[in-house]
């Protein structure tokens, strides 16, 4: 079975990439919160093995940065000043998936602290953020997507199952939901609800948007997978049993449903994980101090930081992995419930 | 002729759906324009609530839905606290700046998508077609706004395309062609960040479309009657695998709709993104329903041009309208 193997290991990767981000604490150097008031907008260090005298070094280091005469913002490295990268290093306190204590790191250096994706304005440390904030922005993603698949079940399930106006009433809707153009209803939907609000208010509040968003085209699957269910013999055997609605629906049709719903799954959370980052880009979505992917690129809006500083736009590229990840996932998992379609 | 008919009783009922919607949410909606107002010391809360009433914040909802049906069908489209008159004129300018966007991208996407998507199912499974499904899964994998920022920072690094704006500080001074020279400039990277980010789907979907009508019988006989290839492609296999790219085209109006409210943030173009999200930052209701409808109405233009075209290209729908 090629399919089913491509499959798994494109959930691999998903599984390894979450993973890195689930334990931020743990690989990531710092807290992303923690200030460095001094050393503002470092560029990243460049990891050596090779020192400027050409030995080899099996410890991979890095040279001290310091500023350049006569410049506030060019640093350059100082070569008398190589700092060697530690592993499993205790420094800053976390816990572990939010309740383990801990303070081991995968690596660090002693005494100094290193940029290995550069600093930003605060001077904080631009990889704990990434990671952080990959946090916020996957799990956003993740509950977005489930809240959607739940609508879309729920609402596909009653029209298909029930029909009639109720079927009219709800096909009606989702096609308005789904002649917007989705950013214009995220803005319309996040336009109406408060603005000020704290990053925790903000995360479920974005989580709520994107929920509501994305139901239409799930709940018109759903209703159409429902529709040739219900005519199944197995379920009009039940029926002849006397299954109630509730119960064919749950037992026999609903998980007639469930490989949409995966691959809805697949291609909704990357969408709704980037919805995420374009509302924080924006300044609509989760505040600072708090990391997300998107409010970590939200200082390119700056000119100055656009000519000057350009490893702000590393956490754009460093995101692309995951994307991968979903597409392909998406897209082989849409190939196995389609086999037909393939050919062609 | 029902089948139009039948369309724009569809776009109609899609309109006042979207509106309802819109003022449903505003019900909702904690605050507004004038909570903002009302911590500012040197406003008395007399003139607040004289405001609130002479903008009939305090009327009931049907009223107010009412009267802003009303201004829409006069042409205002409400008012804007913000801005202190009319929405539908602000927004018109706006409007007209993203449509200028939004429509070259669609225009140069869907050029390009055509002969990409007809060349690779041409070479089903050869090598123009890997070189072109692999350069669009890698589009793919590159989110909008990633996209967009990418090529704000490749312009101000490289400085051959300004960063940002839709034309010149000396743009009046410019002859008439060195005022268009410089807004294509402008609007050269806002396009491609568009381009690039709705052609995927598009190559996509060409390439099905035709592959699955390249194996049709009259196609065969067409080849054997040595009919030029080139020919056959475009004149014979696009028309028959038509059908479901116009209503791909339909829907690549909303990808592009939604796409250049965020190139357009990103990139500092005047159109509806920035003003929109100032609007909803200043909580100017009557703007942001306004815009979404705005954006309905440009969405809904594009589907119903979408189905002349597929009456024009399927006779199936015209006999079926017919009978």
């Amino acid at each position: 079975m090629k399919g089913k193997r491509a499959i798994s290991s494109w959930i691999v990767l998903l599984v390894a990439l979450h993973a890195i981000v689930i334990l931020a604490g743990f690989f990531a150097p710092y807290d992303p919160t923690e200030q460095d008031r001094k050393n503002p907008y470092q560029p990243p260090m460049r990891v050596h093995l090779v020192d400027t005298k050409h030995h080899f070094h099996a410890r991979p280091f890095v040279y001290a940065l310091q500023l350049r005469e006569g410049t506030f913002d060019q640093y350059e490295e100082n070569r008398g000043r190589p700092l060697a990268l530690g592993f499993f290093v205790r420094g800053a306190r976390y816990r572990l998936l939010g309740f383990l204590p801990m303070d081991w790191h995968l690596f660090g250096a002693e005494n100094e602290k290193i940029y290995l994706l550069g600093s930003d304005s605060y001077g904080r440390d631009q990889l704990s953020r990434f990671l952080y904030g990959g946090q916020v922005s996957l799990l956003a993603g993740l509950l977005g997507a489930g809240i959607t698949l739940l609508l879309g079940l729920c609402v596909g399930a009653v029209a298909g199952y029930f029909g009639g106006w109720r079927d009219d009433l709800l096909m009606r809707l989702a096609e308005l939901f789904l002649a917007l153009p989705w950013l214009y209803l995220l803005f319309a939907l996040r336009a109406f609800l408060p603005l000020a609000v704290n990053p925790l208010q903000a995360f479920f509040l974005i989580i709520a948007v994107l929920g509501a968003v994305g139901w239409a085209r799930p709940a018109r699957l759903v209703r159409g997978v429902v529709l040739s269910a219900k005519e199944r013999d197995f379920v009009r055997a039940a029926r002849g049993f006397g299954a109630t609605g509730g119960y064919l629906l749950g037992r026999h049709i609903v998980p007639e449903a469930s490989s949409v719903l995966l691959t809805q799954a697949a291609i909704l959370v990357p969408q709704f994980v980037l919805a995420e980052m374009t509302l924080s880009f924006l300044g609509l979505g989760v505040p600072e101090p708090v990391p997300s992917w998107g409010n970590l690129l939200s200082s390119l809006q700056q000119y100055s930081v656009l000519v000057s500083y350009w490893w702000m736009y590393l956490p754009a590229l460093m995101i692309m992995p995951f994307f991968l990840g979903y597409l392909g996932l998406g897209s082989r998992l849409q190939q196995y419930a389609e086999p037909y379609k393939i050919g062609k | 002729m029902s089948y139009l008919l039948r369309r724009l009783g569809h776009a109609v009922f899609l309109l006042v759906g979207v509106s309802l919607l819109a003022f449903l949410f505003t019900v909702l909606a904690p605050g507004n324009y004038f909570d903002e107002m009302r911590l500012n010391p040197q406003i008395s809360p007399e003139t607040i609530s004289a405001l609130r009433t002479q903008y009939e914040l305090d009327r009931s909802l049907p009223i107010r839905y009412a009267r802003w049906v009303g201004s829409v069908l006069r042409g205002d489209m409400g008012f804007s606290f913000a801005y202190n008159r009319p929405v539908a004129p602000l927004l018109l300018v706006r409007a007209r700046n993203s449509l200028l966007l939004t429509v070259t991208a669609m225009l140069l996407a869907w050029g390009m998508a055509l002969p990409l998507g007809i060349w690779s199912a041409e070479h089903q499974g050869g090598v123009p077609d890997r070189l072109v499904s692999s350069a669009t899964a890698a589009l793919l994998v590159i989110p909008d706004l990633a996209l967009a920022l990418g090529f704000l920072v490749m312009a101000v690094k490289s400085g051959w395309f300004p960063a940002g704006g839709m034309v010149s500080l000396h743009f009046e001074s410019l002859s008439f062609a060195g005022k268009i020279g410089d807004l294509f400039l402008h609007m050269a990277l806002p396009v491609a960040a568009l381009v690039f980010s709705v052609l995927p789907p598009l190559v996509r979907h060409v390439r099905a479309a035709v592959a699955e009508v390249l194996d049709a019988p009259f196609l065969l006989a067409a080849e054997g009657h040595g009919i030029p290839r080139r020919t056959l492609l475009y004149r014979y296999a696009l028309p028959a695998a038509a059908n479901p790219l116009i209503s791909l085209l339909g829907f690549s109006v909303g990808m592009l709709l939604s796409g250049s409210l965020l190139v357009e943030v990103v990139m500092s173009w005047p159109g509806l993104g920035p003003f929109l999200l100032e609007a909803i930052l200043a909580r100017d209701l009557y703007v942001v329903i306004g815009g979404v409808l705005l954006s309905t109405l440009f969405l809904i233009g594009g589907n119903f041009l979408a189905d002349l075209l597929l009456y024009w290209a399927d006779p199936r729908i015209r006999t079926e309208a017919g009978s």
